[in-house]
Formats: C-alpha cells, structure tokens, sequence
C-alpha cells in the first residue's frame, strides 16, 4: 500500500500539487487521472523520489519514503519499477541487456541467471525474438512492453506507468492495459497509473484518483465514476460530444 | 575511450600534418633575416608544435568533436527520461555517465596530443622538403636542436587540464538540458562554445602560471 499525506510541490511560485492525499491499494491498479498539466506526473515523480516534494510525506507500506536520503532509499528502490511515457529504453543496450540492466544494479546473478530471468520476463509481456534488437529498431507498442519487462525484472512491490497508451493504437493499448492489470494481480504489486485514456479508466480502474488544477477532485472506482456529479470530472470524461449523448440516452 | 579519443584521430591527423606544414612555410617566409641559420625553422615548428599547436589546436577540435557529441549523448538520455531511469534504480547518474567519459578523455587525449606532435613536425618537414624552402637535413638538425624535454611535461599537463575541461562542461550542458530535439542541440552548441574558451582561458593561466 502507498499513502500520500499532504502532498504539495511548487515549482518557484507556481504551486503544481496543493494538499494531495491518497491512498494505493495492493494488487489493485489504481489510476491517475487528469487532463495534461493537471500535476499527474510531478505526483508521480514526487512519489518516486525523482522530485522532492514541498511538504508531506510519502509511505510505502508503512515506511516514510520522502524522509530518506539518497542513500537510505536505495534498498527501497529494487521495490520500485517504472514505466516512462516513451519507454525510457537505454539506447546503446538491446533488448535483452535493458531488461538485465536493474539486476546488474540489485542482485548478485551470474550473467546466464540475469540472461534467463530477462527471457522469461520478455516472454511474459509477449515478446519473443527480439533480444538483440536495439531499442530504434522497436514499434511504439514493442518499447512500452520492453519498458514494463524491464521494470518487472527485479520482481518489484510497487509499480508506477506514466501514460503507457500515449502513442499506441486502441488495440495495443487494450493489450498494454490487460498486460499491467495481469502483472498486478499475478505478483500482488501496488501499481499507479498515470494516464488521460478514458478506455483504461473504464477497464481497469480498480481505484481512481482525478487531478485538477493540482488539486484532487474526486477519488472512486470506474464504477462510480461515470454516475459522478462533480462537474469538472464529467467535463473531462464526456470532453466528447458523442459519449456524453450517448451516456445522457443509456 | 573509442569514443571520447579513438575515433578523433582520422580529423586529429589531417589538423596536425596541415598545421606543421603551414608553420614551416610560414616560418620560412617571414626568416628574413641573414643571420638566424635555416635549419632554425626547424627548432621554431618543433616548439610552436609541441608546446602551443598541438596541446590547444587539437584540444580545440576535440571540443567540437567530443564535447558536442558527450552533451548530445547525455542531453537526450535527459528528455527522453533515460536519465530519470537511471535514477529510480538509486544509480547516482552524473557519476555513472560521466566519470567513466572524465577518465577516457583524461587517458587518451595525452595520447592523441603526441600523436598529433609527430604528425605535425612530420608534415612540416615533409611540405618544407617538397615545397623547396627547406631541406630535408637543414629541417632535421632544427628539430633536433636544443630539445627541451620539459615541453613535453607542459604540453601534458594542458592536455590533460583541457581534456577534463571539456568531458565536464560538455557534461554538464547536456545533463541540464529540458526540452526536446532543439534544446539538445543548443546544448551541445554551448558545449562547443563555452569549453572553446575555457580552453583558450586556461591556456592563458598555465602558460602564465608554468612558464612566465
């Protein structure tokens, strides 16, 4: 479980997060949600450690993140995997050898125990074959996989993607949002989704927090949420014309 | 170090042959007077070589070959987040991108430097032989003449002095890039530019400082 408390960040005087508390169950996917600039990925960033935040704090199973240095976050950190925008692919390293990186970084294996855990854990995105392509040789889809392989390599407890269907088509995003809600539930992981994709909200949102304006609005599951009264949320769930009638006609 | 130094050599090699021959000529030309021998040219292309030309010129090229390609290595890993990456698994990233950069271009570009110092006195003799304006032997006992070893010694140290200067500012333009395409490239503009002139700053200050 991951607990937000009193999360707020500000960039000089412009204040991105004001007051932001949640809670992250286990095993379940919970989302982030909010149109672009609305603060998903400084609350992401900041749950990470890869910004500080102003004031609050962050606990992940009951352990204060945001108090630890830099040095005392490292055993938290074979914990944590994460799945960037873009992938975030090292470029000079193939396929095979991204997904081995965090257990060069974590473990102790030898070379042929890392070159078999990265195997089983392309195979258990779906991707066969590609060990030795390099990272430009990948489709948009390939990439988010090998991202989410690598991330899972260590056997993380908490897993954070940052809007894994931006750029993908419909189909590759349904696969992509089933692949993270497996992962989820098969290794009982906390994951936190970032993302503005109105067809991962209505499918797999376990729990669902909406960002506006650095503030959180409104928190539920998918199956509150198109029943919701708060007027901002509905602006941005029904944005489009078509939804909202359809939605007014069921 | 194929890439902060190896790699430079083909550039690093036609720079210095062209250097040495054009100081020979240029010398030459502008001996008028009767009484400084000819093989002096000799001694002047050695030293103007050894220990301004081929520590600085060199270093300059280098600037613009390695500094620009060490910021927009390091600039694109930021904005396509390869460096927050880094970071999640609790790797201290300045240190694991750059140090391993710092000891290559500190190694290799003394290296490079003699290199580039035979290379240079090489071409002098040979354009002054082929142009004529000076003979082969009259070039060769100039450029054995009164050798000052310690040359060599500040030649290195400025090297090594400029090789640093570089990996670090070229470093540090491309590890503070935000934006996209366009700011890594002007990253690694300023790279190139601001590691020029802390070269031509810090060619100053030894020179000052070692031999005045």
């Amino acid at each position: 479980m991951i607990e937000l408390k009193n999360i707020s960040k500000s960039f000089g005087s412009k204040a991105i997060l004001e007051n932001i508390s949640a809670g992250f169950e286990k095993g379940k996917t919970n989302l982030v949600i909010g149109g672009s600039g609305s603060g998903k990925t400084v609350l992401m960033k900041c749950m990470v450690g890869l910004l500080e935040v102003n004031s609050g704090e962050v606990f992940f199973d009951g352990r204060n993140f945001s108090s630890l240095s830099f040095k005392e976050r490292k055993p938290f950190r074979q914990e944590i995997g994460m799945v960037f925008q873009g992938g975030a692919l090292f470029d000079s390293l193939n396929v095979e050898r991204n997904v081995m990186f965090p257990l060069s970084m974590f473990t102790d294996m030898t070379d042929a125990e890392k070159r078999d855990r990265a195997n089983d854990c392309l195979k258990r995105v779906n991707l066969i074959n590609v060990t030795k392509l390099f990272p430009s040789e990948l489709s948009g889809g390939m990439k988010k996989r090998v991202a989410i392989a690598r991330a899972i390599s260590p056997t993380p407890k908490y897993l954070f993607f940052d809007e894994p269907n931006s750029g993908l088509d419909p189909q590759t995003a349904i696969l992509i949002d089933n692949l993270i809600k497996e992962i989820t539930e098969e290794y009982q992981t906390t994951t936190v989704i970032n993302t503005h994709d109105m067809n991962s909200v209505l499918e797999i949102g376990d729990k669902i927090i909406f960002l506006h304006e650095g503030k959180k609005w409104w928190e539920g599951s998918n199956r509150e949420i198109t029943a919701s009264n708060n007027n901002e949320l509905k602006n941005f769930i029904f944005a489009s014309k078509i939804l909202r009638e359809l939605m007014e006609k069921n | 170090m194929d890439a902060v130094g190896f790699s430079s050599l083909g550039i690093v090699a036609i720079t210095s042959i062209f250097m040495g021959a054009v100081i020979t000529i240029q010398t030459v030309y502008n001996l008028v007077n009767p009484l400084v021998p000819l093989w002096a040219v000799g001694v002047v292309t050695r030293d103007s070589i050894i220990i301004e030309f081929s520590p600085t010129m060199i270093s300059l090229v280098l600037a613009g070959k390695v500094g620009s390609s060490i910021a927009s290595e390091i600039g694109t890993m930021r904005v396509t987040e390869q460096i927050d990456a880094l970071e999640i698994m609790g790797i201290n990233s300045s240190g694991y991108l750059v140090l391993p950069k710092l000891f290559a271009a500190v190694l290799i570009f003394p290296f490079i430097v003699i290199i580039s110092m035979f290379l240079g006195i090489a071409g002098g003799w040979v354009a002054g032989d082929l142009s004529g304006v000076i003979s082969s032997a009259e070039f060769i006992r100039g450029a054995q003449d009164s050798f000052v070893p310690f040359n060599v010694t500040f030649a290195m140290i400025k090297t090594v002095t400029f090789g640093f200067l570089i990996v670090t500012i070229s470093a540090y333009q491309g590890f503070y890039t935000t934006g996209g395409a366009l700011e890594v490239g002007q990253s690694s503009t300023k790279a190139v530019v601001f590691s020029s002139i802390m070269i031509l700053v810090f060619d100053y200050i030894l020179t000052q400082l070692i031999l005045a």
